[in-house]
């Protein structure tokens, strides 16, 4: 994988996951184009696309977009599942997750993908594995954050 | 605020924001906030403000000054700043900046940390965005990993090492023997990871892939277990048992299978286990499907796994899921060549996925088609294709009228219906063809000389019923031109005859003369039938000339050019009329761009191509008229018809004798070699019979690289025995 895009029916980026070195302003560029091209499709219409050398592989869950860019050998189909798997887990998580989760854990949504992918492939192909390590990792973030700190609701 | 507000709080202001100015407003302060907070000591709040100075860099603004912090909290005790902090270094940095070197050595002292979470963060950033020196720099201690240490951590390192040997090939070498071994684990993360390292391992290095052939029999047992083991909770994914893992083996044992008659024989019967056993109700069980199809077509697989494979995709186009249509499509495209016989089996399914409410579902239907057209189905297959293009996408018509129009040309089972295909194009699409279409199209017409009087009746008739569609109206008025006095003979017998009168026919021809629909080009082709009809009808010539005459004065300069012409025709040549407009010869097909290399033999970069007339005008050379220029006549490249006509006049000293009688006849050709390697010869009879001294003047006009010429040659005296 390429990367992975998550964005907004009006095409506010939510996520983006970056597997290949490339410039802020070619990101930017990519992502714009990308959206644009996904968002333009009819809602009959298959999840691939063919779109400057890549495939694209994307997916609608609500009022979001799971957009993947892979490379020529790798397998369309099973990306479909990758990306369910992510949904899954997302729900998992926050308990029946929705867009407003993402906006405002996105730290949180980012810590789930890079304990289910790691340089764009999958590291684990259990649910119940990833979940427990992300559980386990929250709790180590618990104890280690500092007591005396909270936060002024007033400013 | 002294620490800052939270990051809820934050987001929630600037979601409240109504406009761009007013959002970048309150980013501006914030970011102002945070930069005043990162500036201050240690106070337990910089992981707070690092992550919403990333929801800012989400969100499109520039977020440069946080890159250090993330150096800071990389290198932080404290988990939760570390976690915030890698997280920050995989948004802001990457490789092409100096600051990722500069967490290097945080890296490497977490990659041996005591949690295996923070273990986790190193490898994972690694993995993600590593330079190539950070990658040489930690490879060692990746390797080491892969040896020793938990599943959790091994399934990571092995896949950190993937990102490693794509940054530095060279390094692939190091991960090899650790590699081998994690095949024996029981894990499937580590076996995933394990497979997707070997697979990198193999493609870069042959010697690699030598090796690991070795592995095809373990790869084919885990691979049975996968498939034929029970129910398995963990990894159950729609019945599929770890189809990430299947799909994962299936595409390693490709590539170690590929040209490799021993690894290949090995898998053959795993490959057919699997694409029995499969489920293909979910996109679970399709995609290891889909991924054995793609193996056993890959590899030297016996003929009956092929044929198997092939009726799985011929499955596929009759799932439900327009996404495994789509991939079945794809798949099928890649192989109907070498696979032919096994996929016109399923031509059927292909034929009526054309009907498919997905436009790129349509299009692979169509190269689909197109590619399994044979003799054999020329008939069925084009009653299909047009169909097909009566309702296709505006972006579709173009490709699908040429792919038509060249499987017409090579199989097509008759001239009629070969003639009735191309009109049947024109009538539906006929502003989505190629310029080629119309001569293409009349040198057909000519050679089926058994169906002109069937092709003048269709073309009459699709005139009178429509004149929008250029390219059939000229073919329409050319055939006409040529052969309406077969229309107004009243008798066909491949067709109903028309009760036409020689006014309805001058009335079609002026109605796409003055019709604003008509373009120039059209408007040219309509002027010369109706001259041309001048010698094919007998009632109605003076019609004719007043039409010509009327022309004489058009705006546009071509349509002026030839009514001035074929004015004088009438006038000054009336003698020679019946020869010049007489009926056109079977025209040789000289495809351009077809036979570069068979008669030239030699390639497109040719610099003297042969001499070819695509355009040559019925002009006339007339005596006033013999030192005009024919520049601002003829536009270079633009094609009017394939007519061509060499032209003598007499010369002297007053004018033409009335005696002297001229008849020319055809060409024994219409292409001249270049480089002398041929000739032409056209015969004129010239009848003398008062043998009147005479002088000629030769002007003959021909096209070379879309340049019209001309030449002209007077011949003083004839040979005295002559006369």
């Amino acid at each position: 994988m390429q990367f992975m895009l998550l964005f907004s029916r009006q095409g506010k980026l939510r996520l983006q996951k970056w597997y290949v070195p490339l410039s802020d302003k070619e990101k930017k560029k990519i992502t714009r184009e990308l959206v644009q091209t996904v968002l333009a499709r009819k809602p009959k219409m298959c999840s691939f696309l063919e779109w400057r050398d890549l495939k694209v592989v994307y997916k609608r869950y609500a009022s979001l977009y799971f957009c993947c860019a892979i490379e020529n050998q790798d397998n369309e189909l099973i990306t479909l599942e990758i990306i369910h798997r992510y949904v899954e887990l997302l729900d998992k998580y926050f308990g029946s997750v929705c867009e407003l989760d993402i906006i405002f854990n996105f730290e949180k949504a980012y810590f789930i993908l890079d304990e289910f992918l790691l340089g764009g492939e999958a590291q684990d192909t259990s649910k119940k594995n990833v979940l427990k390590a992300i559980e386990q990792a929250d709790l180590l973030a618990e104890e280690n954050r500092p007591r005396q700190f909270f936060f002024s609701l007033l400013s | 605020f002294p620490k800052g507000r939270s990051s809820s709080l934050m987001i929630r202001v600037i979601r409240g924001a109504r406009t761009q100015g007013e959002e970048r407003g309150v980013i501006q302060r914030e970011c102002a906030a945070i930069r005043a907070q990162f500036r201050q000591a240690d106070n337990g709040t910089r992981s707070h403000n690092l992550a919403k100075l990333l929801y800012v860099h989400m969100l499109g603004y520039p977020a440069h000054f946080g890159q250090m912090e993330c150096v800071r909290l990389i290198a932080s005790p404290r988990y939760n700043e570390k976690r915030v902090g890698y997280l920050g270094a995989m948004m802001l940095l990457d490789e092409k900046q100096d600051a990722s070197l500069l967490i290097t050595n945080s890296i490497k002292n977490d990659l041996s940390h005591s949690s295996q979470y923070v273990q986790s963060l190193a490898l994972c950033t690694l993995g993600c965005m590593g330079s190539a020196e950070m990658c040489r720099d930690l490879a060692p201690e990746i390797d080491r990993l892969l040896r020793a240490s938990n599943s959790y951590i091994k399934k990571k390192a092995a896949l950190c090492a993937v990102h490693i040997v794509r940054k530095v090939p060279e390094l692939g070498e190091l991960f090899t023997p650790a590699s081998r071994s994690l095949l024996s684990e029981k894990n499937h993360g580590v076996l995933h990871g394990a497979v997707v390292l070997i697979t990198e391992l193999c493609e870069r290095n042959p010697e690699t892939l030598e090796q690991f052939r070795k592995a095809v029999p373990e790869l084919v047992q885990i691979m049975k277990g996968l498939v034929m083991s029970g129910y398995s909770p963990e990894h159950n994914v729609a019945g599929i048992s770890d189809p990430f893992l299947q799909v994962r083996i299936l595409r390693l044992l490709r590539i170690l299978g590929r040209n490799n008659e021993t690894a290949s024989d090995a898998v053959n019967d795993l490959l057919a286990q699997v694409a029995t056993n499969t489920d293909s109700s979910k996109t679970a069980g399709s995609a290891v499907l889909y991924e054995t199809v793609l193996t056993v077509m890959d590899i030297k697989s016996e003929s009956g796994l092929r044929v198997l494979a092939v009726n799985i995709l011929g499955r596929f186009l009759l799932n439900n899921d327009r996404n495994i249509r789509y991939i079945s499509m794809t798949s099928l495209q890649k192989i109907v060549q070498t696979d032919h016989n096994a996929v016109q089996r399923h031509r059927g399914t292909i034929v009526d996925c054309l009907k498919d409410q997905d436009a790129s579902v349509k299009r692979r239907a169509l190269e689909l088609s197109l590619a399994l057209v044979s003799a054999v189905n020329i008939r069925s297959l084009m009653k299909e294709l047009l169909l097909f293009l009566s309702s296709c996408p505006p972006e579709l018509r173009a490709h699908t009228t040429s792919g038509i129009f060249n499987a017409a040309e090579r199989y097509a089972p008759s001239q009629r219906w070969h003639i009735d295909t191309i009109l049947h194009v024109l009538t539906t699409a006929g502003g989505d063809v190629r310029d080629e279409t119309v001569p293409n199209l009349i040198q057909l017409i000519t050679t089926a000389t058994e169906l002109h009087c069937y092709t003048v009746h269709k073309l009459y008739r699709a005139l009178i019923a429509d004149i929008s569609v250029q390219s059939l109206v000229q073919v329409a008025c050319w055939c006409i031109g040529e052969y309406g006095d077969l229309l107004l003979r009243g008798e066909c017998e491949e067709t109903e005859p028309v009760q036409v009168a020689e006014d309805d026919v001058l009335d079609a021809l002026e109605t796409v003369l003055q019709s604003h629909m008509s373009s120039p080009a059209t408007r040219g082709f309509a002027l010369t039938a109706t001259m041309k009809l001048s010698t094919r009808i007998t009632h109605n010539v003076d019609r004719i000339r007043s039409i010509v005459s009327i022309y004489g004065s058009c705006i546009d300069v071509e349509l002026q050019q030839r009514a001035v012409e074929y004015n004088a025709l009438f006038k000054k040549y009336d003698h020679m009329r019946a020869a010049v407009l007489e009926r056109m010869p079977v025209i040789d097909k000289s495809s351009p761009g077809h036979t570069n290399g068979e008669s030239a033999g030699g390639s497109i970069k040719e610099m003297e191509p042969t001499k070819r007339t695509q355009e040559v005008f019925s002009y006339l050379d007339m005596k006033y008229r013999l030192d005009a220029p024919l520049d601002h006549v003829t536009r270079p490249g633009k094609t009017l018809g394939p007519n061509y006509r060499l032209f003598m006049t007499f010369v002297s000293h007053s004018h033409p004798p009335q005696s002297v009688q001229l008849q020319m006849k055809a060409p024994s050709g219409d292409v001249i070699p270049a480089h002398g390697l041929g000739q032409v010869t056209q015969t004129v009879l010239l009848n003398n019979p008062n043998k009147v001294s005479l002088k000629m003047r030769v002007r003959v006009c021909y096209t070379s690289q879309d340049f019209v010429c001309q030449d002209t040659v007077q011949i003083d005296s004839f040979p005295s025995p002559a006369w």
